[in-house]
């Protein structure tokens, strides 16, 4: 059978060419960055250039670019390094309900280390209102931290008028930009960041490498202490395979970058309109404009998402939900629930995320597949009734049709 | 995650439907945490002549279903109320540790609906 890989916000295969110059620098181009020798100059110099890579892919300078092991590194770096050199200006830090959990985990331990955080709500879309933002300032913030777009409905944020508030008020400004970096055009200096966070396997580079872009200037403490690599935000000697494949893979994702979003927001149309015109009774998650171009994410009422992903596993197609059993707890999705949907509308819910190797063909196969499986699964639901729906959710919070 | 069994009980659930005029339903679990499964009975003579099921929720909890009503077909009532959800889920080879607590509640929606025969006959 075959397998369609409807799943990219969760990761994305390496690209050839990444990978085959990640081997050339584990076996020929072995040695270490910080060694005299020619062996370790020529990795240096590699390194530096991949540092030159990613920073062009979002408009910052090299020397404003720290490498780290991920995007949950690079999150900790920005959040406890910011609140951690800053305390004597402030100890509060707002940022948002819907944050992936590398900052809000991040938020919650900094609130037991005596930071004050404000977690911003957002609207039906997911969006958070610049309203909030402001008025949630004070004397005392330190950090906003907002995420790019969100991981899981794809919503855009308002960076640029978030970027200039925090500009205007001399507060820093993180963006965990994990799922937009590669994928959807960044400038740090004309939206205003101070600090973003980027992960290379997001768009075909290697798990295990990330990066913080953080503004020269930007007050900072290191969250570890070695050997002083990374000008010491980040010691260790460096992973040099990742750092070399993630600079690859920025320099092809500003190269494609233009031709890949036509690409999949063109398949994504095609697949929300065709989801839309085929299936009732189902709600868009996030925002119908301002979201990623790759992301599709819906929810079908009376299905409960877990048994929806088994579903199209068995014909192939990969796929995420929001659903309780997919979170790996007993709840659906914060993001879901942020937005104010219901529990139950919340476990029905599917996201599929598109890359650049997908096609109209898959596309219209999935046309094909889901309704079907939404129509058996409704089927065999109790729930397949409005009325029973209504009695079950007496929630003040359900969302408007 | 799931044993083959669980699999094939989901792909192709044994009795799934509404008994019109059943003797006993019975219903478990809400849709706030993602599972709800009711269970229709067809009494007669203190035998299960016939059971139907209708499952919203995860693989776990549709294999349940499907797994309790093949159990409990043709048994008479004190059999089918000595069947646990642990006795479902070993029937099942198996589920993973964290569907045990939330989705393996097959059993006590035939229970239920036991109850709800038992009910009703009372009441006549």
């Amino acid at each position: 059978m075959k397998r369609i890989y409807f799943d990219h916000s969760a990761t994305t295969a390496v690209d050839a060419d990444v990978a085959k110059l990640m081997l050339e620098y584990m076996t020929e181009k072995f040695g270490n960055p910080s060694s005299i020798h020619s062996f370790g100059r020529e990795v240096r110099k590699a390194v530096d250039e991949a540092r030159g890579h990613v920073a062009d892919l979002i408009g910052a300078n090299a020397n404003e670019i720290f490498f780290t092991s991920g995007g949950t590194e690079a999150d900790n770096i920005a959040l406890k390094g910011v609140a951690f050199a800053n305390r004597k200006k402030g100890n509060h830090i707002i940022t948002t309900a819907i944050e992936h959990h590398a900052i809000l985990h991040t938020c919650e331990y900094l609130e037991k280390q005596g930071f004050s955080i404000t977690y911003l709500p957002v609207d039906e879309n997911a969006r958070v209102r610049i309203e909030d933002v402001r008025n949630a300032i004070t004397d005392k913030t330190i950090l906003i931290s907002v995420m790019f777009a969100n991981n899981e409905v794809g919503t855009l944020q308002p960076i640029k008028e978030i970027g200039e508030i925090a500009k205007e008020k001399g507060i820093y400004f993180h963006t965990d930009a994990v799922q937009a970096v590669g994928s959807y055009p960044i400038n740090v200096k004309e939206l205003n960041i101070d600090l973003l966070t980027l992960s290379g396997h997001k768009f075909h580079g290697p798990k295990g490498i990330g990066a913080l872009y953080a503004r020269r200037g930007v007050r900072l403490e290191a969250q570890q202490q070695g050997g002083g690599q990374e000008r010491s935000i980040r010691p260790g000697t460096e992973n040099v395979p990742g750092i070399i494949g993630l600079g690859k893979a920025a320099e092809i994702a500003k190269r494609d970058l233009e031709k890949k979003i036509a690409h999949i927001s063109a398949l994504r149309d095609k697949l929300m309109a065709g989801i839309q015109a085929k299936i009732p009774d189902i709600k868009l998650n996030g925002h119908p404009t301002l979201r990623m171009p790759g992301n599709v994410n819906f929810s079908f009422r009376f299905v409960e998402g877990e048994s929806l992903l088994l579903n199209l596993d068995l014909k192939g197609i990969a796929a995420s939900s929001g659903s309780a059993c997919t979170s790996g707890s007993l709840d659906p999705s914060h993001v879901l629930l942020a937005m104010g949907l219901t529990h139950e509308v919340a476990h029905g819910s599917l996201r599929i995320s598109l890359g650049r190797g997908n096609t109209e063909e898959e596309i219209d196969y999935c046309l094909t597949v889901l309704p079907e499986i939404i129509e058996r699964l409704r089927s065999m639901s109790p729930l397949s009734n409005s009325s029973t729906m209504a009695e079950n959710n007496p929630c003040s919070h359900c969302h408007k049709h | 995650m799931y044993t083959e069994k669980v699999m094939d009980h989901f792909t192709n659930p044994r009795n799934v439907g509404e008994i019109k005029e059943a003797s006993g339903v019975g219903e478990v679990g809400n849709a706030k945490c993602g599972d709800i499964m009711r269970i229709y009975l067809q009494v007669e003579d203190n035998i299960i002549k016939d059971v139907k099921f209708k499952t919203f929720g995860c693989g776990a909890a549709i294999a349940t279903s499907s797994m309790v009503t093949e159990l409990v077909k043709g048994k008479n009532l004190e059999e089918a109320l000595q069947i646990s959800n642990q006795a479902v889920a070993e029937a099942l080879g198996g589920l993973p540790p964290a569907k045990m607590h939330c989705s393996n509640l097959a059993a006590d929606a035939l229970h239920e609906a036991i109850k709800d025969y038992m009910n009703k006959k009372e009441g006549k």
